[in-house]
């Protein structure tokens, strides 16, 4: 079946080209690779990303490839897998780059991962893109060939914080009364939106009543949830990767917890809503992208079409939604296409001047790299699950509903 | 420092929180119990201590999910988690476990450690690194203003695992089958002089004890979460409480097992949830540290 979709891609792409009355030309290789988690505890995720690398060679191969001064190319990559381990993905960036000769790289899967691998990459000044590594750690370190297309994560919920002094507010009350619980897991992602939560709650003086770490192998967080009840903050931060939102969402429910606000990640990759249905009403989540977004570029058309066409080409998402990572994962790409073209070389140093320089929209957001390496143009979005759907309702400016709050036990 | 006595506090203030806690791991810790007492069957009668046994707990966990992933009505994985466990079981007896029961200690445990691995990494491939879990649709009970809740569905898998851990004791007490496993634990050679095929009790007892975690995954898997590399934390505190209770022990594994679960709610709520396990493993060490002293003072030499 997916044979035939591509055959059928390749067809209407070169219809295209015919159409479009260029001289029928072959397009070279050009040869891009990335160590990514096919297996290991990562591999959901990891697999996400590279069917959005992957759909994002096809879509520019059908819109002329990548035009390098009169010669055109189209991008191939050379994926290994890393078993989601750090030090396993550091040796298959050294292989991608000494054996297969890689000029030029896509990012793994994950922080820890990226973490490990950016040394590597910047050891052989070799440009590496990512899409999935959000610890704003990877950004503080001098790199010059590390670039990200995505948020960082201390931003992930502290959007929350302020929507909770808004509320506060409007309510006749103060955002310094506003009591805030945040339980995060230990590790470098949800440590930075810890940070930026307590930094953004800082600046409100609001009060943090419950400061906790989830630990790594957790399934029961009932002990943080009653001590919720009993010291009954105003906003609830948790942020656990997909384990925690499975837990958080389960036991709020069994425990009939009511907290005004509660904010976390992750909601779709536990696909909380179908698990636990109405116990999910009215839970925060953030996301780096929706498809109900308003952004829209040449080659991937709209946030709405990329869905669209991304599920025709991949059945295995028929009725889910399409993760963020993999949306994230093609503007990477995208990035590499726009700026091999404005570099018009393969040079590998010209080439990563011209990222750094890349101001570009994409139907993923608006993506500007700040001298550390990271996106500073898009924002994060949260979106509050109402009634089974995931609607968009903060920053204000992108919202399509208006938030339930205080949010009700269910 | 002040988290910790702020939480103390709590305690003192809200004393019903108490009751809440010790409900809630005494829930926890009667699946505990049931990894556990497989493991003690395992350990003394094959002497063979068994790294997968968290890996079994998770493989039954998703056998039950699965069935419900195909229309099936929940509370029939757990039955159906201990047939397909039992033969899972008797598979890897026959290819691995046969082959390491009469070598050394180390020999053994590298191999249920490669098992280990093994079955979190096959159960990854076939259902994926997400988090699952099977939601019952059952109510909650609400006592004391809502301070104490009861999920059915956790009673339920409590009042399981009880029948299940009657069910094998009063199958070893009454049994031939039990008979046999018994004496083949207090001596192998001696069972075989009187005639008892120790190779097939070997083989029951392994599938057995896959069987009984299989129905404890089964039953973790609605009133939790599973994921294909959680097997470790359940091991862990299998050896734990088998540690603690002594090998043939069966009150004392089911007495640890209830007794771990409630100490791990106290260290999360005093010290906080990330360190839960650290209460387990503590408890490990002092235990540990107590039964040598105590052997110490029992020290007898042949001169």
């Amino acid at each position: 079946m997916k044979k035939i979709s591509a055959l059928t891609g390749l067809m209407a792409g070169a219809c295209m080209l015919m159409s479009q009355g260029s001289v029928a030309q072959e397009c070279e290789e050009l040869i891009l690779g990335s160590a990514i988690s096919l297996t290991g505890k990562y591999a959901t995720n990891g697999i996400h990303a590279k069917n959005g690398y992957e759909f994002a060679f096809k879509k520019i191969a059908e819109h002329g490839g990548v035009k390098i001064g009169d010669k055109c190319y189209n991008f191939k990559a050379i994926y290994y897998d890393d078993e989601s381990k750090g030090d396993r993905g550091a040796t298959l960036a050294e292989r991608l780059i000494n054996q297969d000769k890689v000029q030029y790289m896509l990012g793994p899967y994950s922080s820890g991962l990226t973490k490990a691998i950016a040394p590597v990459t910047e050891k052989y000044q070799i440009p590496m893109v990512e899409a999935e590594g959000a610890s704003r750690s990877l950004f503080n370190k001098g790199y010059k060939y590390l670039f990200a297309v995505l948020s960082t994560s201390e931003q992930y919920l502290a959007s929350a914080i302020t929507l909770a002094a808004e509320k506060a507010e409007s309510a006749g009350g103060k955002a310094s009364d506003v009591k805030v619980a945040v339980a995060v897991e230990n590790d470098p992602f949800s440590l930075d939106i810890r940070a930026g939560v307590l930094e953004d709650a800082k600046k409100f003086g609001m009060q943090i009543v419950i400061d906790e770490q989830l630990p790594r192998d957790l399934s029961d967080m009932s002990a943080i949830l009653t001590k919720a009840k009993l010291l009954k903050p105003d906003v609830l931060i948790v942020s656990g990767h997909s384990k925690g939102a499975a837990t958080a969402v389960r036991q709020i429910g069994e425990q009939n917890l009511s907290v005004p606000m509660v904010a976390m990640t992750h909601c779709e990759a536990a696909d909380v809503v179908g698990k636990f249905g109405a116990a999910a009403n009215d839970i925060l989540c953030s996301t780096q992208w929706a498809e109900t977004l308003t952004y829209s570029d040449s080659i991937f058309g709209t946030a709405a079409e990329y869905e669209v066409e991304f599920k025709a080409n991949y059945t295995e998402y028929e009725g889910k939604k399409v993760p963020y990572q993999t949306a994230q994962a093609s503007a990477a790409v995208y990035v590499f296409k726009d700026a091999f073209e404005r570099a018009g070389s393969l040079d590998k140093d010209v080439v990563r001047d011209a990222i750094a320089a890349t101001d570009l929209s994409t139907f993923y957001g608006q993506i500007k790299f700040s001298e550390a390496g990271n996106n500073i143009a898009k924002p994060m979005v949260l979106r509050q699950i109402q009634d089974g759907e995931y609607n968009v309702v903060a920053p204000s400016a992108f919202a399509s509903h208006p938030l339930n709050w205080p949010r009700k036990a269910q | 420092m002040d988290q910790i006595l702020i939480n103390l506090s709590l305690l003192a203030e809200f004393p019903i929180v108490n009751l809440k806690i010790i409900l809630d791991g005494v829930m926890i810790g009667a699946l505990f119990a049931l990894a556990a007492y497989g493991l003690a069957l395992v350990w003394g009668v094959m002497n063979v201590k068994n790294l997968a046994q968290g890996d079994f707990v998770i493989a039954g966990g998703y056998v039950a999910w699965w069935m419900t992933q195909q229309g099936m009505p929940p509370l029939l994985g757990v039955p159906v988690a201990f047939i397909v466990l039992w033969g899972l079981g008797w598979v890897i007896y026959k290819t691995v476990i046969s082959r390491v029961i009469e070598r050394d200690l180390f020999t053994s445990l590298l191999a249920t450690f490669g098992l280990a691995i093994m079955m979190a990494q096959l159960l990854n491939l076939m259902f994926g690194s997400d988090t699952q879990s099977v939601a019952l649709g059952y109510k909650t009970l609400y006592f004391f203003d809502g301070l104490i809740d009861v999920p059915v569905a956790k009673l339920i898998g409590v009042l399981m695992a009880a029948t299940l851990a009657i069910g094998v004791i009063l199958f070893m007490k009454s049994s031939r089958m039990g008979q046999a496993i018994r004496a083949t634990a207090q001596d192998a050679r001696a069972a075989r002089v009187l005639g008892i095929d120790t190779e097939k009790v070997y083989a029951f007892t392994f599938s057995l004890n896959a069987a009984i975690c299989g129905a404890a995954g089964a039953i973790i898997v609605m009133v939790w979460i599973i994921q294909p590399f959680y097997g470790i934390t359940h091991s862990v505190r299998a050896f734990v409480i088998v540690t603690a209770a002594g090998l043939g022990n069966l009150p004392g594994v089911i007495a640890a097992g209830l007794g771990i679960g409630a100490l791990e709610q106290y260290g999360a709520h005093i010290f906080g949830i990330g360190y839960q396990q650290a209460i387990a493993v503590l408890l490990l060490i002092s235990v540990l540290l107590y039964r040598l002293i105590q052997q110490r003072r029992l020290r007898q030499s042949l001169q």
